[in-house]
């Protein structure tokens, strides 16, 4: 035991390590599992928002800024092209005018120019070159010609210093001059670098020819000098450079004065104040020369846009360079979406940070749950294990007190001692029957119970149960009667011991509470039953309910005993419905059992009493253990309460359901349904066997006649009879069985039945008047004179010697059968009445001369146990010949099974030596359960 | 009548034979006391049932010795099991040779066990027909009308 006892510690300590380990590995998620990046996700999560926001905050500045470049080109193309058209538009004026000097003053003899022509027509024509300073005519003159030119016009050519010029080849003094550059007069303009140059590409060229940029003399101002060459002959087509110099005759030239030009230009167009413009000579690209605007550069720089100029000069590139003359904005609309963006990412970073957090943290505490779970269901099962274990160990001296206690009863004590000894045996069982209990409850949660599938005979079960109580019942004078629906097959396979265990249970606490009336125990099938409450529903919707009949003025139910019950749907009614159809369909049952032959059946057991009933506030909580309906039924009727959990446990483990009506101070109806499997048939048959021999068949054939004015009652005894095989008929009263009796007497032969044997009800023999019965005596003994008188037997539950003087007075010689009913039983009366009466004919009778051997054992039940079936079936029939009922187990752990209490035998025979449990293994078994049963060992064939 | 008597007289020195030669003793005499109109066919019933376990063991205990390594103790739980039904029938000659055939076993001498099989065996089929040849009389002094008549 102690070894059992530490495997088993071992075992649940192992379970719990387990559990604990499967606790901490299993149920952990993602977040939970990765805790500790959390906050470095977190940062991660900032950061790539910041840098989504920064990229979107450059995505919307690139718009922009290609926006402003755009605006910046369009501008800039825009000024070019102003400045460009003007430009060529002067010049071509320029043009114009050069013809013109050529026409008017070299094609005209004499010149129909001169200077004051020519200052008076520029300045008339001046508003037609805008962007010239003043133009001005210099005529060629070659170093031969000075003398002569210089005579005719009365002064010296000057050169740009106003210094008389210095002897060279050839000179280009301006003869005429627009007002405005009037200061240019007489100056030889091949002096000046940049003017020498022009003239020399113009008359090469024949077009206009630009200088490039400098300090103009007199503004100061930049600016460049327009020149055109003008030819004193007319040049043939496509005339070479050498022809156009040879006819060259002087060179018109303007100066534009740019700086102050643009500045105009400018003025003119809006936006002139938000970019600046810088205007450039590129024709040495290596030096750029400013035309227009600072040198030093300031505003954007960042942005620039450049335009090209064309001015008419091949020569000569220009370029004009454009920029913002602020820089550009910071763009208000992409910070702030960037900065949203950036706060909004950062919000839904948080709150993700924060469910995780939230996350781990509940986890945590669910982790931490399920471990205290574990630990508190670890202790639950630690305390049932030592309830269990205790209540085993608790057990086992017990025993040994109990047996003491009957060794000392055995003893010869007085009566005081003897009192004392007895006290302390009933409370030793009942602790035993306690501990019993909670065993049972404990293997049941544990799941540990299991049930037996065995063929087994519900009806036997049942009558033991009644045998059981029967003694009680008749102490308190409580009918006690149990009936058994014919369509329930004879065997069923189940657990019968478990089976006996709830019906013990139901029946036991329906005689602990009732102390009038009756307790009936009836068993149909589910499937019948529930139709037949259908029904009788019905008709009591339909207004056909009748469920108590007023006699006599007292009120009287339909029931066994006429006393009101819970259950009004187990009425009489209902009841008749299935003692009719069973009796009517002999020939159906059969069939039907055939039919379910391998099918299970699911049985409908009600116990029904008329005791106390059960308070309808305790009504809820009847089969919670250890809960009673009222503290002081305890006191009041003792018991722990278990067995009604118990007894719910083992119905629902096998597959039905346990439920109650209960009226206080009416009664209570238990019912519950259990699911048994049918029996194949050739298994049937040898059962069937079995119970033959169980029950006596020398009654097959017998008729009886039931006098019983309560219908229950006599159905009861019908059954009974039914199972003996006797034929029974059902008279309400004395009278009318007197009539039929009579009659039947007269007409010998008319197909009615002519009764064997006559059972007649106490109380109907009672309620009947004496002159009555003594008239039907009368009766039958003139009319039955050819018959055998057939028996009177009287049924009683509780009868007075008194009763039973008169009732043998009253023709009841025969017998009286106590209450309650057990086919054995009344077999065993039968067989007694009858073999008095006539010559035994059947089996069961004594062989000659061995009536003294017959009687020694007679109706003792006798088991013998051995595993050889030789044996067994030699001792069997040994014992058979002393009149003992035998029953056979071939196993030690078989008898035991047989032997649980309670049982039925009166002594066990057993070999001793056997495999698994031999006889004195099974002697301490056996004396655990019980000190009632005397073992006598079975030395049989013992070896010497 | 005549042919019942002289059935008895058979049947009575068959008996007398089967004791003395030792195939039976007592112990059948008090079965057969047994019988009565109840339970006619008792005696065959066991008889039968005996003669069924005894197939069963004596096969079951030949497997058990051609097995390469004997299992001793099954071979002495079958003949103790043989044993105790010989003596309940009082089948006297199968009985000795039981015991003879247990000391073997204990001793574990598998040639002594083979042997008192094959003994066993014999004694069996020769009660058998013993036996059969008894119920057969007792059969015919039945159709013939007859009871059959108690043992001395």
């Amino acid at each position: 035991m102690t070894l059992k006892m530490q495997q088993s510690y071992h075992h649940s300590v192992a379970v719990k390590v387990n559990e604990q380990q499967v606790g901490t590995k299993r149920g952990y998620t993602f977040i939970q599992a990765n805790r500790t990046w959390l906050p470095k996700v977190l940062l991660l999560w900032v950061m790539a928002m910041a840098l989504l926001s920064l990229t979107i905050y450059n995505g919307m500045d690139a718009d922009n800024r290609v926006r402003r470049k755009e605006v910046l080109g369009s501008m800039c193309d825009q000024r070019a092209r102003i400045l460009q058209d003007q430009f060529s538009v002067s010049v071509n004026h320029v043009h114009a005018l050069a013809i013109l000097v050529s026409t008017f003053h070299y094609y005209k003899s004499p010149s129909a120019i001169d200077q004051e022509t020519f200052a008076e027509y520029t300045a008339r024509t001046a508003f037609e070159r805008p962007l010239l300073s003043g133009v001005a005519y210099a005529r060629r003159v070659i170093d031969s010609e000075r003398q002569e030119f210089e005579r005719q016009h009365g002064w010296t050519i000057k050169t740009m210093e106003r210094e008389p010029s210095a002897i060279r080849d050839e000179y280009a003094p301006v003869i005429f001059s627009q007002e405005t550059v009037s200061y240019i007069e007489s100056l030889d303009m091949m002096s000046g670098e940049e003017d020498r140059e022009n003239i020399l590409r113009a008359r090469a060229t024949g077009k206009a020819v630009l200088t490039r940029p400098f300090r103009l003399l007199g503004s100061h101002h930049l600016g460049v000098v327009l020149t055109f060459p003008v030819y004193k002959s007319k040049l043939p087509p496509s005339p070479t450079a050498a022809q156009r110099i040879e006819a060259t005759a002087g060179y018109l030239g303007g100066a534009f004065d740019i700086e102050s030009l643009v500045e105009n230009l400018l003025g003119q167009l809006a936006g002139n104040q938000a970019i600046l413009v810088n205007v450039y000579d590129i024709t040495n690209s290596s030096d750029l020369l400013i035309m227009y605007g600072h040198q030093n550069l300031d505003g954007d720089l960042s942005l620039l846009h450049e335009s090209k100029l064309d001015f008419g000069d091949p020569f000569r590139k220009h370029l004009m360079i454009c920029r913002y003359h602020e820089k550009a904005p910071a763009s208000w609309a992409a910070l702030t979406t960037a900065f949203l963006f950036f706060v909004i990412g950062l919000l839904v970073g948080y709150i993700l940070y924060g469910a995780a957090i939230h996350i781990v943290r509940v986890e945590d505490g669910f982790h931490e749950m399920q471990e205290l779970k574990f630990r508190a269901e670890a202790a639950d099962v630690t305390k049932s294990q030592f309830l269990a274990t205790v209540s085993h160990e608790i057990r086992t001296p017990m025993n040994g007190i109990l047996g003491m206690l009957a060794l000392l009863l055995d003893t010869d004590l007085s009566s005081t001692q003897r009192d004392y000894a007895q006290t302390a045996q009933v409370c030793g069982k009942a602790l035993i029957a306690l501990i019993n209990e909670v065993l049972d409850r404990e293997k049941i949660e544990a799941g540990k119970l299991e049930l037996e599938a065995v063929p087994f005979d519900i009806r036997s079960i049942l009558d033991d149960v009644l045998s059981l109580f029967s003694e009680k019942s008749r102490n308190k004078g409580i009918e006690l009667a149990v009936f058994v629906s014919d369509k329930v097959p004879e065997i069923v396979v189940g657990d019968p011991g478990r089976f006996r265990q709830i019906i013990t249970n139901l029946v036991g606490n329906s005689v602990k509470f009732t102390d009038r009336g009756h307790i009936f125990i009836k068993v149909h099938l589910y499937e019948n039953a529930k139709a037949m409450t259908d029904t009788k529903v019905n008709t009591c919707l339909n207004g056909g309910s009748n469920e108590s009949v007023l006699t006599s003025g007292s009120q009287k139910f339909k029931t066994l005993s006429g006393c009101e019950t819970a259950d009004d749907q187990n009425s009489w009614d209902v009841f008749r419905h299935f003692s009719d159809e069973d009796f009517r369909s002999d020939a159906s049952i059969n069939v039907t059992t055939n039919n379910e032959a391998s099918e299970d059946v699911g049985l409908m057991v009600c116990v029904e009493d008329t005791g106390i009933g059960i308070p309808l506030k305790a009504q809820g909580r009847v089969f919670m253990p250890f809960v009673q309906a009222d503290s002081s039924t305890s006191r009041h009727y003792g018991g722990t309460g278990i067995g009604l959990s118990i007894s719910k446990c083992l119905v629902e483990l096998m597959g039905g359901q346990i439920d109650f009506i209960s009226r206080p101070d009416v009664g209570s109806t238990f019912s519950f349904t259990a699911v048994f499997g049918t029996c194949k048939k050739n298994v049937f048959n040898n059962m069937e066997k079995r119970n033959a021999e169980a029950l006596p068949s020398g009654f097959r054939g017998l008729k009886a006649l039931v006098v019983d004015g309560n219908p229950v009652r006599a159905t009861v005894t019908r059954y009974h009879l039914k199972r003996l095989g006797i034929l029974a008929e059902v008279v309400s009263s004395l009278k009318l069985a007197a009539g039929s009796c009579g009659k039947n007497g007269s007409l010998t032969s008319g197909g009615k039945i002519q009764p064997d044997i006559i059972l007649v009800e106490k109380d109907s023999w009672i309620s009947g008047e004496d002159s009555v019965s003594s008239v039907w005596q009368l009766d039958l003994k003139q009319n039955g004179h050819t018959f055998k008188l057939p028996k009177m037997i009287l049924l009683a539950t509780n009868i007075t010697d008194s009763e039973f003087d008169k009732a043998k007075g009253a023709g009841f010689s025969d017998t009286v059968i106590m209450k309650p009913l057990r086919a054995r039983m009344v077999a065993a009366c039968l067989q007694q009445v009858l073999s008095m009466g006539k010559k035994r004919s059947q089996g069961k009778g004594m062989p000659n001369g061995s009536s003294f051997l017959q009687s020694l054992l007679c109706g003792k039940r006798i088991l013998v146990v051995d595993d050889n079936r030789v044996n067994r079936r030699v001792a069997a029939g040994a014992l058979k010949k002393f009149g003992a009922d035998v029953e056979c187990a071939e196993s030690g752990k078989a008898a035991l099974k047989l032997l649980q209490l309670p049982h039925i035998y009166d002594a066990c025979f057993m070999d001793i030596q056997m495999p698994e449990m031999d006889g004195y293994v099974f002697k301490s078994c056996f004396m655990i359960l019980d000190f009632n049963c005397s073992v006598i060992y079975w030395l049989y064939f013992l070896d010497r | 009548m005549d042919l019942l008597s002289q059935l008895r007289g058979q049947i009575a020195d068959f008996s007398a034979f089967l004791h003395r030669e030792g195939f039976v003793d007592d112990q059948f005499t008090q079965l057969q006391k047994l019988r009565d109109e109840s339970s006619p066919g008792f005696v065959v019933e066991v008889v039968s049932l005996f003669f069924e376990d005894c197939e069963k063991l004596v096969n079951n205990m030949a497997k058990a010795l051609e097995q390469q390594i004997v299992d001793f103790k099954q071979v002495d739980s079958h003949v103790h099991q043989l044993k105790g039904s010989s003596s309940s029938i009082g089948a006297a000659r199968i009985h000795n040779v039981c015991i003879a055939f247990k000391t073997c076993c204990e001793d574990q001498n598998r040639d002594g066990c083979v042997r008192c099989l094959q003994q066993v065996n014999h004694e069996c089929i020769q009660l058998k027909n013993n036996l059969q040849t008894l119920f057969k009389l007792e059969q015919q002094i039945i159709a013939a009308g007859g009871s059959i008549p108690a043992m001395q």
